[in-house]
């Protein structure tokens, strides 16, 4: 039984179809790449992983439940066993950076106090950020930003990690910290992890399956190596970075 | 398009508006309601909104109380000496005026303007940097770490602030009467005790503690529902300003009516 299923989801914004009909299965363990042009739904399906969007149509099962017929608190502990990491980072501006580390342990667990600072530090001390506790966000490089994402992610030991573009707008020798620092630490809590990246550097170190989604669709699912031997014109494309071929920008 | 086409669509659009936001903001309401339970494990939040939005609040509550106060002391005066009314029966005018409508209703409109505007900032912010979603994520329900403490501070704080609006809007039209009505304080004060009834106080505070549900509300909702980045938040800052105070009024005439029989 795979981890995750997910069944002919589509999901719409308008008139515009941005998942149309998109079937996977995610085994424990794996560590998968989904890969597209920007605006294609990749981050769009990484938020309905963890019910963040609900689909038009399809379903989207975790540990054989499906999330959109969970009640409030089952949903919640289905998330509790997930982590997601936000391409902005996305940390809560009004605390510190030990306060975000340690937010999900202490609201959605309820751990005492003295248990939490203990894990913040070494969540912290694993992203190369110890003794960073006391900054506040708006203190911190992108990049550093990432690494407390990074943090806050494993703090809780999830099962599912969701990377949603983990190197998007980082210099190339801080986004292969970043790269290696995921695929330390997926090695390290031994988690299923899904991330969605249009850096295909980025997909080639941390990805052991590659997905890509093109116009709503996947167009290839296979391992790093079948898709640099793929002959399928767009993936090539896509891999090459070629400006000419089937894909074109979006508008 | 015709032009009546265009104008009939419009209005069309803003019944669904209307509609949309009606419902969503019960269904917030709803969700609320249900987040009471959890209020033992989350009074270290609660108590951070009830010093944030209630305990600030107060500098300008006292400021603004002071000026309504004093002006409505001038104003009653200007009328009584208009009509030939006593001037002993001034703190009776002002008491009253001041506890029913002036300190509830001023106090409820200059905190959505600060307050209401805030929340529907702050959280409006927190959407569009999917820090709204960043919780969600880890198994934290927003309703019960955003919305739950900003709309129990807005609605116990808002009548804890009218309770120092009409102290001190009282002494402000106390100050107006001594140095520029020329009456003693003793008359104006046997006239203000002389009218005043406790069930004044009370649907007061009533009111006040509706205004405080309708603008912590109003705030939370266009804040959850802010889409579009920068741009978004200030709409939804401006809106949620605009709604609250309306609604305050519309409030207020159905309060006058079912509280206050003539």
């Amino acid at each position: 039984m795979p981890l995750i299923q997910v069944d002919n989801l589509t999901k719409r914004f308008g008139p515009q179809t941005v998942l149309d009909g998109v079937t996977l299965k995610i085994e424990r363990g794996e560590s998968v790449v989904i890969i597209g042009q920007s605006g294609t739904g990749k981050s769009v399906f990484l938020k309905h992983l963890n019910r963040l969007l609900t689909p038009d149509s399809g379903r989207v099962l975790f540990d054989d439940h499906d999330l959109a017929t969970l009640n409030r608190d089952q949903l919640t502990a289905a998330r509790q066993r997930m982590a997601m990491v936000f391409q902005s980072a996305a940390l809560l501006d009004s605390m510190t950076v030990g306060e975000n580390v340690g937010l999900g342990l202490k609201e959605a667990r309820g751990m005492a106090a003295s248990e939490i600072g203990s894990i913040v530090e070494e969540c912290l001390e694993l992203v190369g950020l110890a003794g960073t506790g006391e900054k506040m966000p708006s203190e911190l490089s992108g990049g550093m930003r990432k690494r407390v994402g990074l943090a806050r992610a494993i703090a809780n030991k999830p099962e599912v990690v969701l990377y949603d573009e983990p190197t998007t707008g980082l210099d190339p020798v801080t986004a292969e910290t970043i790269n290696e620092l995921i695929v330390a630490l997926n090695e390290r809590v031994s988690a299923t992890s899904i991330a969605v990246t249009h850096d295909m550097n980025s997909a080639f170190r941390i990805g052991r399956r590659i997905v890509m989604l093109h116009r709503g669709k996947i167009v290839f699912d296979g391992t790093p190596q079948e898709i640099q031997a793929t002959v399928d014109p767009t993936v090539r494309q896509f891999i090459e970075g070629r400006a000419t071929g089937p894909l074109t920008v979006n508008p | 398009m015709e032009p009546m086409d265009y104008h009939v669509e419009a209005v069309g659009r803003s019944g669904i508006n209307l509609v949309t936001r009606s419902g969503g903001m019960a269904i917030l309401l709803g969700r609320f309601v249900l987040t009471l339970k959890d209020i033992p494990r989350s009074l270290h939040i609660i108590f951070e909104q009830f010093y944030a939005i209630g305990v600030r609040s107060l500098p300008l509550i006292i400021v603004i109380s002071v000026f309504v106060g004093a002006v409505s002391a001038w104003q009653a005066a200007y009328q009584f000496k208009f009509i030939g009314a006593p001037l002993r029966l001034l703190g009776s005018a002002v008491g009253k005026a001041v506890v029913i409508e002036l300190a509830p209703v001023l106090s409820a409109l200059v905190f959505a303007g600060r307050v209401g505007a805030g929340i529907a900032a702050e959280l409006g912010t927190m959407r569009v940097t999917e820090q709204i979603d960043a919780l969600e994520s880890l198994g934290i329900d927003p309703v019960r770490y955003l919305v739950l403490p900003r709309m129990l501070a807005c609605i116990f704080m808002v009548p804890m602030l009218v309770i120092f609006a009409n102290f001190i809007a009282v002494m402000g039209a106390l100050a107006v009467s001594i140095v520029g009505v020329n009456i003693s304080s003793e008359t104006f004060l046997n006239g203000y005790r002389s009218s005043f009834q406790i069930s004044d106080f009370l649907n007061g505070m009533i009111k006040a503690g509706v205004f405080g549900l309708l603008i912590g509300l109003v705030g939370c909702y266009e804040g959850f529902t802010t889409t579009g980045g920068a741009e978004g938040v200030g709409r939804a800052t401006t809106v949620s300003v605009v709604i609250a105070s309306v609604l305050i009024l519309i409030f207020n005439f159905f309060f006058a009516v079912l509280l206050f029989r003539i």
